[in-house]
């Protein structure tokens, strides 16, 4: 249940994603896990203004830090950026599957890709006004791009170092120009993005917040806890971090495009911080709040299951928990050994103690069910078959006796919330009823990721998690298990368990030249792809989990967008 | 013609079976030594418990785990199967000793035979703590007291240093830096995950609240003549210490055991409870309250049998701890007023 903290994770993500070819489209593969479950709601597509006005009351346990949209990198904050900032190009709006859908926001259309798929041509759309009066123009947009690596965006280095001049930036932001990299044309109110290679994702990464456009007088360091002038339907009026954050309406906005930004329905969004979890449920249930943004604690998941449950909305991620096997370390430097704890993890246990299966399903493979690639596939499994059933112990304890490991001590590194030490608790179990002597170290959640990602740190064994940025495959596989990835002695070595194999990794390159031509036959790859690293074994797949949004019983029209979640926005109150 | 006077009638029956028999007199005292008598009994029984009645591994997760309820066999973690069927609900108190009498955690594991290794465990820290923060305190308090001059100036320095820290704050600090890499003190080694490290670190932060006042009470001491005498006679100042101060300043060492020992049980249970104290899979009661937390609105015995025993435990250990006090050092009762 924690997604608190997770995007701050993406910071360290994509490590050097050698990425190619030409523009994408939305993945839009289907085969959604457990729709019974789910809740996502496709909503209203008119606006229905009898909805429209007063106060939508939001609680979470504390501030997401910095509100700059080119710097801030959690979800608590990305999913209110929807309703607030603007790209060229957005993820639809929408709930359900459609949400992974690219559509065009301040570009008029799609961007017309030439170059071998190397340039990328925008018309902005005329008329639109930034929130403090300013019209929003091509210099902007420059701006903006140029911006990103001032501000050293989190994923300057990874989603945006395929633009012309970007290396330059990197290594030099504050004089970063990306004249040959992103060329506006005020006249004809156009913008070229040209790229050193064909990026079949480079659509994807212009959606996400750290694209977003603002004023071109913006600081060009961290605006921190003071707000940039937006775009869409919602300006910030005030931001503590402390205390709490206010949205009011953006009086020049205008809706353009439904698909892209639609206007809200509440007049103000007030968003308090400082509450515990514990009292975030009774304020909801009370009626004091309409949503809170932390997962339900799981002694009060029953009574909101059950009393509440009109109010409860459940929907399946994206994400996969899993266990990271120190490949470079004893005892799984031994495939052997890798293997028998795939074998030996009861993913039933798991589920139980993450809160149940309406919360989350057992994972077999890297790739999350309902993503591009994803085949049902379980190499570990009891009986065989393409799902996961149940462990084998039996064939645990002979391969870790075949592997000679029988007895070593393994460190597990679990952060120290209530699900991931439960989890943490039961894996030391396991390990020592296998053979191992385990020990059991939980960390700050603060501390936890970045710690299992140092290799100096020697960890053995770890339990973290990843929920997708976007929508493709490479997302997982190639940024959690390339050799690109592994940076040893560095905190931000997002494959963790040092898995390199160079044959694996001519593959991945090869799906995504595939990717620029026939996604379909990409997804294929990919997909072989991922059940020959699980034969490798050097993570543990453990559970795709679900999100439970708990609202008050004001409010309407809830929708999930499978990119950015509940849509804030669109929610009303009366 | 006087009678004649029998050895036995001029025997006096000497300070500590004197203080025996005020203590036994004291019902308050023997109360709460009967209290602890049980409580350190059923703990040391737990094995048996866990492996002949119970029948259940108390340190290993069972998850997947079932059992029988009223002839049905019921999962241990029991999914919600009402509403949308979110959370995961612990078995509650059978009150069948013979399975799950207090129910189970959220590990499935059985929270009564826990709950009886975890008194052992708190127990042993408690009181193994106080023992040596006693004999410590007892040590640094003795030799500074009597040295005097430049021993008891560094002494005191450093007792004063440690006692500026708030006592939890420093425990918490050694036991974040202790429990990643264990201690390693000249021959002295303790492993990060070993029940011995609370111990070395709760005995450490409580030395200055012994030695403290046993230094005052031989700075007292070591004026009075019969510690003159002995020096005049030419003993040697370990001998003086030995014969003369120690067993002046043992009465008061030894009242401090008891309370000590409940000190160090609730800064025990408070480490615990903190994930910096008893690390899984051994239990405490402060590691039981801190795996009750998260079931407090569904299982709330998970957190306050343990809180009860911490509680009941303290009590009576403070409660002896008054009575040793007023069997061996009248005069503080009658200061006190009592």
């Amino acid at each position: 249940m924690s997604r608190t903290t997770r995007r701050t994770a993406f910071a360290a993500t994509a490590v050097a994603l050698a990425l190619t070819a030409a523009a994408c489209s939305s993945s839009g593969d289907g085969g959604s896990s457990d729709p019974s479950a789910s809740s996502s709601g496709s909503g209203s597509s008119a606006f229905q203004p009898q909805h429209k006005g007063g106060t939508l009351r939001l609680v979470a346990k504390s501030a997401a830090g910095t509100f700059d949209p080119q710097v801030n990198y959690t979800l608590q904050y990305w999913q209110l950026y929807q309703s607030m900032y603007d790209g060229l190009l957005a993820f639809k709006k929408v709930g359900g599957q459609a949400s992974f859908t690219v559509v065009p926001d301040l570009a008029e259309a799609m961007p017309k890709v030439s170059n071998g798929g190397k340039t990328y041509t925008f018309t902005l759309r005329k008329g639109i006004k930034f929130s403090d009066g300013k019209a929003l123009t091509s210099d902007d947009v420059v701006a903006s791009f140029q911006r990103i690596f001032k501000v050293s965006s989190p994923t300057a280095g990874t989603f945006y170092n395929g633009i012309v001049g970007a290396d330059a930036c990197i290594k030099k932001p504050a004089g970063c120009i990306l004249d040959k990299g992103v060329v506006g044309d005020a006249s004809a109110g156009t913008v070229t993005i040209n790229l050193t290679a064909p990026d079949p994702e480079f659509a994807y990464k212009l959606a996400v917040p750290h694209a977003s456009i603002v004023p071109k007088d913006s600081p060009e360091k961290d605006a921190g806890t003071k707000p940039l002038p937006t775009t869409g339907p919602y300006m910030a009026a005030s931001y503590d971090p402390n205390r709490q954050l206010k949205l009011v309406r953006n009086p020049h906005f205008k809706e353009w495009s439904r698909d892209g930004q639609p206007q809200g329905y509440p007049d103000v969004i007030e968003y308090s911080f400082g509450q515990t979890v514990e009292s975030e449920v009774t304020a909801v249930q009370n009626g004091e709040a309409d949503w809170m943004y932390d997962p339900p604690p799981s002694d009060r998941l029953n009574e909101i299951g059950t009393k509440y449950a009109s109010q409860a909305h459940v929907n399946p991620l994206t994400a996969f928990w899993y266990l990271t096997l120190n490949v470079n370390m004893a005892p799984f430097d031994n495939k052997l050994a890798r293997q028998a704890i795939n074998w030996a993890v009861d993913r039933d246990a798991v589920v139980r103690l993450y809160g149940g299966k309406n919360l989350a399903s057992p994972a077999c493979t890297v790739l999350p069910p309902g993503f591009p690639g994803h085949v049902d596939s379980c190499a570990y499994t009891k009986g065989g078959g393409k799902t996961w059933s149940a462990p084998d112990l039996a064939k645990a304890r002979e391969l870790v006796k075949q592997s000679g490991t029988a007895g070593q001590s393994v460190g597990i590194v679990v952060s120290d919330d209530e699900v991931n030490k439960s989890i943490g608790q039961y894996l030391q179990s396991l390990l020592n009823e296998i053979g191992y002597k385990a020990t059991l170290k939980p960390l700050s959640g603060n501390i936890q990721f970045t710690y299992i990602q140092n290799t100096k740190n020697k960890v053995q064994l770890a339990l973290t998690s990843w929920y997708q940025d976007y929508p493709a495959a490479s997302d997982f596989l190639n940024v959690l298990l390339s050799c690109a990835s592994f940076h040893p002695g560095s905190d931000s070595s997002i494959n963790i368990s040092g898995f390199c194999d160079e044959g694996i990794d001519a593959r991945m390159q090869d799906a995504l030249k595939t990717g620029q031509t026939d996604q379909k036959k990409a997804d294929q790859e990919w997909a072989a792809i991922d059940q020959d690293i699980m034969t490798e074994s050097p993570v543990v797949p453990l559970i795709n989990p679900k999100i439970v949004d708990f609202t008050s019983k004001r409010v309407g029209n809830y929708q999930f967008s499978k990119q950015f979640y509940m849509l804030v926005g669109q929610l009303w109150v009366k | 013609m006087t009678a004649p006077v029998t050895s036995r009638a001029r025997r006096s029956p000497g300070p500590w079976r004197t203080a025996a028999a005020d203590l036994l007199r004291n019902r308050s005292a023997v109360a709460a030594a009967a209290v602890l008598l049980v409580v350190v009994a059923l703990s040391l029984c737990a094995p048996l418990y866990a492996d002949h009645i119970a029948h259940t591994d108390p340190f290993q997760s069972h998850v997947s785990g079932t059992t029988v309820v009223d002839g049905r066999t019921v999962p241990v973690l029991t999914p919600s199967t009402t509403g949308l069927g979110l959370g995961v609900t612990p078995i509650g108190p059978t009150w069948d000793t013979g399975h799950y009498f207090l129910g189970a955690d959220n590990q499935g594991r059985d929270v009564m035979a826990r709950l009886l290794y975890g008194g052992r465990t708190s127990l042993l820290i408690g009181f193994s703590a106080a023992l040596l923060t006693c004999a410590l305190g007892t040590f640094v308090g003795v030799v500074a007291g009597y040295l005097g001059g430049a021993v008891d100036a560094v002494v005191s320095r450093v007792l004063d240093v440690i006692w500026a820290f708030p006592v939890y704050l420093l425990a918490i600090c050694l036991s974040v830096v202790l429990l990643t890499n264990g201690l390693r003190l000249g021959p002295v080694t303790v492993e990060a995950g070993s029940l011995w490290l609370p111990v070395v670190i709760i005995a450490a932060i409580y030395v200055p609240y012994v030695a403290r006042p046993l230094r005052g009470q031989v700075l007292v001491l070591r004026n009075k003549e019969f510690i003159q005498a002995a020096v005049g006679s030419g003993a040697p100042t370990s001998r003086i210490l030995r014969r003369e101060v120690l067993p002046n300043v043992l009465p008061t060492a030894i009242v401090f055991v008891p309370l000590m020992t409940a000190l160090a049980m609730l800064t025990e249970s408070a480490l615990s409870f903190l994930s910096v104290g008893v690390q899984p899979p051994d239990a405490s009661w402060g590691t039981i309250v801190q795996d009750g937390l998260g079931l407090l609105y569904t299982r709330p015995a998970v957190t306050i049998a343990p809180g009860l025993l911490i509680a009941l435990t303290t009590a009576a250990l403070n409660v002896l701890g008054d009575g040793v006090r007023d069997a061996l050092d009248p005069s503080a009762r009658l200061r006190g007023g009592v």
